[in-house]
């Protein structure tokens, strides 16, 4: 397995990606998209790209991911796909009947330059529908930046405010992360008794039930009432500086809700910033029931150590989530060696780099813009005891023999995860559990019969 | 439910005009087992804003077709997406062997140019070029794949001068593939601008081929699950030598080669059917569509297959083996056959897929209602007699041909590569025996449809009206219909299973099929509080 890489150091890899850790900003926008209530995303391009981000979508939540094409073909490319765009809303909103079209360009689209503000505004749009749009050129960040995009898209057309003064309520920008994420997050708000809006919202939708009838829009998603409701909250939370914040910025822009960055609620520190962000926000105790929870993560942390403690690891995968995750890490006594990013942004590395100082960790490697080659040449140099990150570190894990704790995008050979949530205390557990018994599992598999023990 | 009572129109009510004018066109529907197929529209351009199951030109080329050449380096040229999604997405197993050892396979790796938008404005040929300088002296790899990418074909990269002086420079092939997403209407494209490059850049440079009077390839064939290595099994247990798969665990080192082989099998007609052809004119090696896909199918290729040589000895052994494998695999075909006898399915599958696993599901006491394509021409549907009437149209004027002569110094009449008289050959070319196809239409049931580029909609309005017990299709609808309480196997990537060809894959399949219908989940989905006392189940 990955036989062909070299054997020493390389320094010869410079130009362009050789194993990716991102893909590019449609598919960020087309999830975003599936998180509003009655919504069809449409990709404007070739159909290919369509085909591609609904298959690794539909992979990784293993749950339909609907959405439309503009079907370019070469002449669309060279006279402007403004007439697919016009035909293909007219004939969405009769056949698919949506309550809203949420556009999102592809590099096609971007480079002939079509202008979608435009050509949205000449389209034929019924009563009562709407078209957003978000501008999505493959050729700039990765797909947490079309995340990024759409969010900003759905609150630039669609939360308003009404000038009286906000009301009590929350609005939270959860972040590229799974349903069951968000679900957990929405019950830690609602356990402190803040009604809150949450968009994108794919709860219900990308883990839909079966049911036995076919629902093109399920039940779940943020509702477009309640997303123009937003701009009425008195407080947003931005979960994840790369999906959220530019979204918050402009809802508080617009609407003057301010708008508080926090990272992803993952791990302890990161979960009790979000607690303390509502408690200061309403002036509202933390419940007990939050308070136990804490407690037992806390127990769980103390009765684990052991297992992990003083272990090396290797994390990759979108920013957000890895920058939660290294301090979650820390914070379990292990050692982040590689921290990895395909994902630009200057911050990444500071951010890291930081947090590994304030531990006293020296020696670790930091990188945004990386690729899982890289990744893999500094483990040939140095190996760790653990990967954590998603499906494509298993050709690394396999090869290196490295136990992977399965964390992230995409996640296209395990199940259940898009239901399990990683934020909140819960998700401490869960992490704390899969990291635990990962390496348990490799020390009873390495372990000589004399040393194969029953308790551990 | 017979297709007699579909009414198209009625199926089609939400359509607009223009949009019901042109689907209608797609679909066909069997009623009276007429021996002709009507006309089926196909290869045409999908309406924009229908959720369609097709994907691009590049999908094609680079996914399909080029991508599973295993010790080549397939480089993605532009931004990160197409690279990313096609990396290790179709099941194309390979693995080492003789000729190339594991360092000379780059399967499981994905390399993209990563176009930024500096590079969209300034040209991405520089980039290009150094990533290559890069990957060779990183990976030392016999050649290299270029696969173009929708922007590319709009700023002008000139990919055949970057190739070109890569080549020189390094001394080894560099093969570029203008296959930007948006050419053509679905998938076919990229599959013949693939087959255009490997025939013209590839085969006949070789002269390593293997030896011997039953030299034969695979064409068109994906190795998905393992089918290649299933079907190479057999056919060496007869006494062929498979000279190469193309593309399923292939290898440039095989394919330059390609010109050594006495026959070639065709197994996906669509994907590979340019290749053949260009063979036949240019080396004078016949061809034979084939499918290893069904039992009493694969038994009919064997034969047809022995045939070809006449050898009375080879037409013994064939016998032999496929009594030998019978014997192994009946009464645990005949058990999952008991479960799957008299059910009914969809299958909906990019190319010839549709159609094979028709003879696999027969075998099964199955029928498909129901099947479609996603990237047919209209001779997969009606056979190849069609072929000299199809008009082409803007889209397919844009995909270039490659018109080959009769090489001099290698061109063979087809029966020398059979080692057979003329009047021997001319003999099974009368009866229809080489390059022929007749398409699905024969094989479909009465009362059977056939869809060209099947959408979502459309499948859904056809589950309501015919309620099938499974669905073959890809990963995309595979859910809907269970949201549906309708199972689904997904006939792209076997739902990680196979190999599903041969002998040993139709009972895997059979287990496959048997578990997804009789799965006990299926039985439990009304809840108790839910159910009247007249209910006993779902």
């Amino acid at each position: 397995m990955l036989d062909c890489t070299p054997k020493g150091p390389v320094d010869t890899h410079k130009t362009g990606t050789i194993n990716p850790i991102k893909t590019c900003q449609p598919l960020g926008a087309m999830y975003a998209a599936l998180g509003i209530h009655g919504c069809l995303p449409h990709s404007h391009g070739s159909q290919g790209c369509c085909a591609y981000h609904r298959m690794a979508l539909t992979r990784h939540f293993r749950d339909p991911a609907m959405a439309s094409s503009s079907s370019f073909t070469e002449g669309a490319s060279v006279f402007g796909g403004a007439g697919n765009l016009k035909t293909s809303i007219k004939n969405v909103f009769a056949i698919y009947n949506p309550d809203i079209i949420a556009v999102h360009t592809t590099c096609l689209s971007e480079t002939i330059g079509d202008d979608l503000p435009t050509i949205i505004k000449q389209s034929e749009i019924p009563e009562g529908k709407y078209v957003i749009h978000a501008n999505t050129p493959s050729y700039h960040g990765s797909h947490i930046t079309g995340f990024s995009n759409m969010c900003k898209g759905i609150v630039s057309y669609l939360a308003e405010s009404d000038g009286n003064p906000k009301k009590e309520q929350l609005n939270i920008f959860p972040g590229f992360v799974n349903p069951g994420d968000m679900r957990e997050v929405q019950r830690i708000v609602t356990e402190m008794g803040i009604p809150s809006i949450m968009y994108p919202d794919t709860t219900d939708v990308m883990d839909s039930p079966l049911l036995k009838t076919y629902e093109m829009y399920p039940s779940g998603g943020a509702k477009i009432e309640d997303i123009r409701d937003s701009g009425n909250s008195k407080l947003t939370l931005a979960l994840g500086a790369w999906s959220s914040a530019e979204a918050a910025a402009i809802l508080q822009d617009k609407c003057g809700v301010p708008g508080v960055p926090l990272k992803l609620p993952i791990g302890v520190k990161a979960t009790d910033a979000l607690i303390m962000a509502v408690k200061d926000g309403f002036g509202v105790d933390v419940p007990a029931s939050l308070e136990i929870e804490r407690g037992q993560v806390i127990d769980t942390m103390i009765d684990t150590h052991f297992h992990y403690q003083g272990k090396t690891v290797a994390v990759f995968g979108d920013p957000d989530l890895v920058i939660a995750l290294t301090e979650f890490l820390i914070t379990l006594g292990m050692i982040p060696k590689y921290v990895i990013t395909g994902t630009n942004g200057k911050n990444f590395e500071k951010i890291i780099n930081e947090m590994l100082e304030e531990a006293g960790i020296e020696g670790s490697k930091v990188k945004a813009e990386g690729d899982l080659f890289d990744l893999h040449e500094w483990i040939k140099e140095e190996s760790v005891d653990l990967l954590m990150g998603n499906s494509h570190g298993k050709y690394i894990a396999r090869a290196e023999d490295i136990p992977l704790v399965r964390v992230g995008f995409p996640i296209s050979d395990r199940a259940v995860h898009p239901l399990m949530p990683v934020t909140g205390y819960r998700g401490c557990l869960r992490l704390i559990e899969m990291i635990s018994n990962t390496l348990l599992d490799r020390r009873d598999r390495d372990a000589a019969d004399e040393d194969y023990e029953l308790v551990l | 439910m017979t297709v007699t009572d579909l009414n198209v129109d009625d199926m089609m009510t939400p359509y607009p005009n223009k949009v019901l004018k042109n689907r209608k066109k797609h679909i066909v529907a069997k009623t009276d087992g007429a021996a002709s197929c009507p006309q089926i529209e196909a290869n045409t351009r999908t309406v924009p804003g229908i959720i369609s199951q097709r994907g691009c030109c590049y999908a094609g080329c680079k996914g399909v077709v080029v991508g599973p050449i295993k010790d080549m380096i397939t480089i993605t040229h532009g931004p990160i997406g197409c690279g990313y999604y096609s990396w290790g997405t179709r099941r194309n197993k390979a693995r080492a062997d003789d000729r190339t050892p594991p360092e000379h396979i780059f399967s499981a790796m994905c390399f993209s140019t990563d176009m930024q938008e500096s590079d969209i404005v300034f040209g991405g040929e520089k980039k290009l070029a150094k990533m290559i300088d890069e990957v060779v002296e990183i990976f030392h790899p016999r050649a290299i794949n270029i696969c173009s990418t929708c922007p590319i074909g709009l700023i002008g990269d000139d990919l055949g001068a970057v190739s070109k002086a890569a080549e020189e420079k390094h001394g080894i092939p560099i093969i570029h593939y203008n296959c930007e997403g948006y050419k053509g209407v679905s998938q076919s494209a990229g599959h013949h601008i693939a087959n255009n490059q490997i025939m013209e850049k590839m085969v006949g440079t070789g002269t390593d081929g293997p030896a011997g009077d039953r030299v034969i390839n695979i064409l068109g064939e994906y190795n998905i699950g393992g089918d290649g290595w299933e079907i190479e099994r057999i056919l060496e247990d007869i006494g062929y030598t498979v000279n190469s798969i193309l593309t399923g665990d292939s290898a440039y080192a095989n394919i330059k080669n390609l010109h050594s082989a006495n026959l070639n099998l065709v197994q996906c007609h669509r994907s590979i059917n340019y290749i053949a052809e260009m063979m036949e004119t240019k080396y004078g090696i016949p061809w034979l569509k084939v499918n290893f896909i069904g039992v009493e199918a694969t038994i009919a290729t064997l034969r047809d297959v022995a045939q070809c040589f006449g050898d009375e000895d080879l037409i013994a052994q064939t016998e032999v083996v496929i009594e030998r494998e019978l014997a192994a695999i009946t009464p645990e075909l005949e058990r999952y056959r008991s479960i799957c006898k008299g059910k009914t399915a969809f299958t909906f599958v990019g190319g010839s897929r549709s159609h094979h696993y028709q003879y696999l599901l027969k075998d099964l006491g199955m029928e498909v209602v129901v099947a479609g394509y996603e990237f047919a021409h209209r001779d997969d549907y009606e056979g190849r007699d069609v072929i000299p009437t199809i008009k082409s149209d803007a889209d397919s004027k844009n995909i270039p041909e490659l018109h080959l002569e009769a090489d001099p110094d290698m061109y063979e009449e087809p029966n020398l590569h059979l080692n057979m008289s003329k009047e021997k050959y001319d003999e099974l070319v009368e009866a229809g025996h080489f390059a022929t196809y007749d398409g699905m239409y024969p094989d479909m049931v009465d009362g059977g449809v056939m869809i060209d580029d099947p959408n979502h909609y459309e499948t859904e309005e056809l589950i309501e009206i015919f309620h099938p017990d499974l669905i073959f299709s890809g990963i995309r609808d595979k859910y809907i219909s269970h949201k549906m309480g309708v199972p689904s196997k997904q006939l792209h990537s076997y739902d990680y299973s196979g190999p599903y060809a041969g002998f040993r894959g139709s009972i895997i399949f059979a287990k496959d099929v048997a578990n997804a219908l009789s799965t006990p989940a299926w039985q439990m989905i009304t809840p108790p509080w839910d159910k009247t006392e007249t209910e006993g189940g779902d």
